[in-house]
């Protein structure tokens, strides 16, 4: 990006100044060289997203941001209720995809020795990769249940649980969900994909603590320095992508009926206070009750593998976050406390300490953000703040961001040849498909910690530990 | 010089885009078709042992393009399936077309990704010399 296109406020705030039709400025949270590396395009989706009806403080791009659909990847933008939009390309196509972290109770001594078996038995466990299917078969009747319960419905229905709830944003049922909002395409492509992990880049990892940075927070999260946790990173399958797809369309119309001007047609949106809008709303919900139902189900196939290697582990939710969402939350805007659709696309909600949200053990500290990385490098947890509350509406980073097309990376790598890398660093690969590795190289992602220590010294979140790779599952 | 491929995927930052060429507004879909199996796997390995038929219908060819790739996804997806060949029909705003394929098998696909859907995002289907193009990004 050209820095001269922008004015810089701090060491890590660059401003877009407010031109033609933005109702707000831009604002980039990121160092030097992270905003140089970020596409032109940012800029432009950045200040596009500024110019979109009932907008509010800032139209926001986090230090992971990249090119995206309309929205940026790593964009947040909060909307006024009565005269703002809802937008499917704020959201992303899958919808409440996310990261939950498992404590274990074990440490590396205790992995290292039966890693093999660990990795062998998650991969059987763990439905992975293209044309995968879950074990559960739900009726129609019992998906309703799923789409207005999520993880709670899960735990229910045995799979977790009671004390995962409270670790789940929003206690793992997404509030004012609609299944009548969803079509029937959109159940027919999850009726057998509860407790699948994906393709692409979602995986599941077991990971070792390597380091503690904030021992307070390190020691209220229940990590330490050796202790290994597992990692789930997917979102709500093919339910969402298609009620996603099925958005883009609704509201290219819905926009043009209700008047709004739209820079392009990547943005399409509909108000808040629509019947489109609600529409979208109702039927997004229910996609995030979907992803919290499925990585709950995953869960419990994941304690069952583990307990089968090693049965004296416990596993136990640390927490589990939502980076493809829009909620409603309050806010402070100029000065006073609003009612805010906040749209995080590709960025994590990171409450400070003190918010009623979190629960007791946590509130002290402030909320678990959970950073991922790719499979030959490091993911990181991190904390919420009460300057990112101020700074960015509790929002932080999501991930690493891609740094060259697959296209690149096949021609670069070979999934062999990547698995063998790895393993002979200790990092065993399970996946069922080799240009698959290859596409999701860690070579071909950004340095998730550069991206960290621009989020944390912007104030949005701050480090409280680093985890490295022992065994990766890949979609 | 020698002719453009029929069909072809191209980078796109993150995602990836799908590109169909042919002498009619079919023929350049089908191809559209082919280079989204492509984004998965490579065409040549899926034989066809199946056929599914697919019908959808809009005004503006680009719309029309964004509810054929999506309809393919939605097969793929719910039958679990990859396709290797089509044969589309374009009447006006209808579009009529039957997919060759079969089962996914991993083994043998190696698939890589799945397709979440088509976007807007460098949508365009045009007649350039006498040849219709159709491509957009997808979303993976």
């Amino acid at each position: 990006m050209d820095l001269s296109l922008l004015k810089r406020r701090t060491e890590l705030e660059w401003v877009i100044e407010p031109r033609g039709k933005m109702r707000v400025p831009g604002l980039l949270f990121a160092s030097e060289p992270l905003v140089r590396a970020m596409d032109h395009k940012v800029f432009e989706q950045v200040t596009n997203v500024a110019t979109l009806p009932g907008i509010r403080a800032a139209s926001m791009a986090m230090p992971d941001a990249h090119w995206g659909y309309g929205f940026a990847v790593g964009g947040v933008a909060a909307f006024d209720p009565d005269e703002g939009v809802v937008s499917a390309g704020g959201v992303g196509f899958d919808i409440s995809c996310g990261v939950r972290c498992l404590r274990t109770r074990l440490t590396r001594a205790d992995v290292e020795p039966k890693k093999k078996d660990l990795a062998d038995a998650l991969f059987r466990a763990i439905p992975a990769g293209v044309g995968s299917r879950g074990r559960i078969r739900l009726s129609s009747e019992e998906m309703d249940r799923m789409l207005r319960g999520g993880a709670r419905w899960a735990v229910e229905k045995g799979w977790g649980e009671r004390g995962d709830l409270e670790r789940i944003e929003e206690g793992g049922q997404m509030r004012d969900a609609q299944p009548e909002a969803v079509s029937d395409r959109a159940r027919a492509r999850m009726r057998d994909e509860v407790g699948t992990l994906g393709s692409g880049n979602h995986y599941l990892e077991v990971q070792e603590v390597a380091e503690v940075h904030d021992t307070a927070a390190a020691e209220a999260f229940g990590l330490g320095v050796g202790d290994v946790v597992i990692s789930i990173h997917c979102g709500s399958r093919g339910f969402g992508h298609q009620i996603g797809t099925e958005a883009l369309r609704e509201m290219l119309d819905a926009g043009r009926k209700h008047g709004i001007d739209l820079p392009d047609r990547e943005l399409a949106c509909a108000p808040v206070r629509s019947k489109e809008g609600e529409h979208y709303l109702g039927a997004m919900r229910s996609a995030i009750n979907v992803a919290l139902a499925n990585r709950q189900v995953l869960t419990h196939l994941t304690r069952e593998a583990v307990g089968s290697v090693l049965p004296q582990s416990d596993l136990t939710l640390l927490y589990d976050v939502s980076h493809n969402t829009c909620k409603v939350e309050t806010h402070t805007v100029e000065g006073k406390p609003h009612e805010v659709y906040v749209h995080r696309k590709g960025a994590t909600r990171a409450w400070g300490p003190g918010h009623p949200g979190l629960p007791d053990r946590l509130r002290p500290v402030g909320q678990p953000v959970l950073i991922g990385g790719t499979m030959g490098t490091s993911s990181w947890v991190l904390a919420g703040t009460e300057a990112g509350m101020r700074a960015s509406f509790g929002s932080a980073c999501h991930g690493a961001g891609r740094a060259m097309s697959r296209h690149q990376a096949l021609k670069q790598w070979n999934g062999k040849q990547v698995v063998a890398e790895l393993e002979s660093r200790g990092i065993l690969v399970r996946s069922p498909s080799l240009r698959g590795v290859a596409e999701e190289a860690p070579g071909a992602y950004k340095d998730v910690t550069e991206v960290v220590l621009a989020t944390e010294k912007a104030g949005l979140a701050r480090r409280v530990a680093k985890l490295v790779p022992v065994v990766t599952i890949k979609g | 010089m020698p002719s453009p491929p029929a069909f072809e995927t191209f980078a796109h930052d993150a995602d990836i885009g799908v590109r169909g060429r042919g002498s009619t507004l079919g023929e350049a879909f089908a191809n559209a078709g082919r280079a989204l199996t492509a984004v998965v796997t490579d065409p040549a390995s899926v034989r066809e042992v199946l056929s599914v038929e697919i019908a959808c219908e809009a005004a503006d060819p680009e719309l029309l393009l964004f509810d054929w790739l999506n309809g393919l996804v939605f097969e793929m997806a719910t039958r679990r399936v990859l396709f290797a060949r089509y044969e589309v029909k374009v009447e006006g705003a209808r579009l009529r077309a039957r997919a060759f394929g079969e089962p996914v098998e991993v083994a043998r696909h190696h698939p890589a990704v799945e397709v979440k859907g088509a976007t807007w995002t460098g949508m365009r289907v045009a007649r350039e010399g006498g040849v219709w193009i159709a491509e957009c990004v997808v979303d993976v």
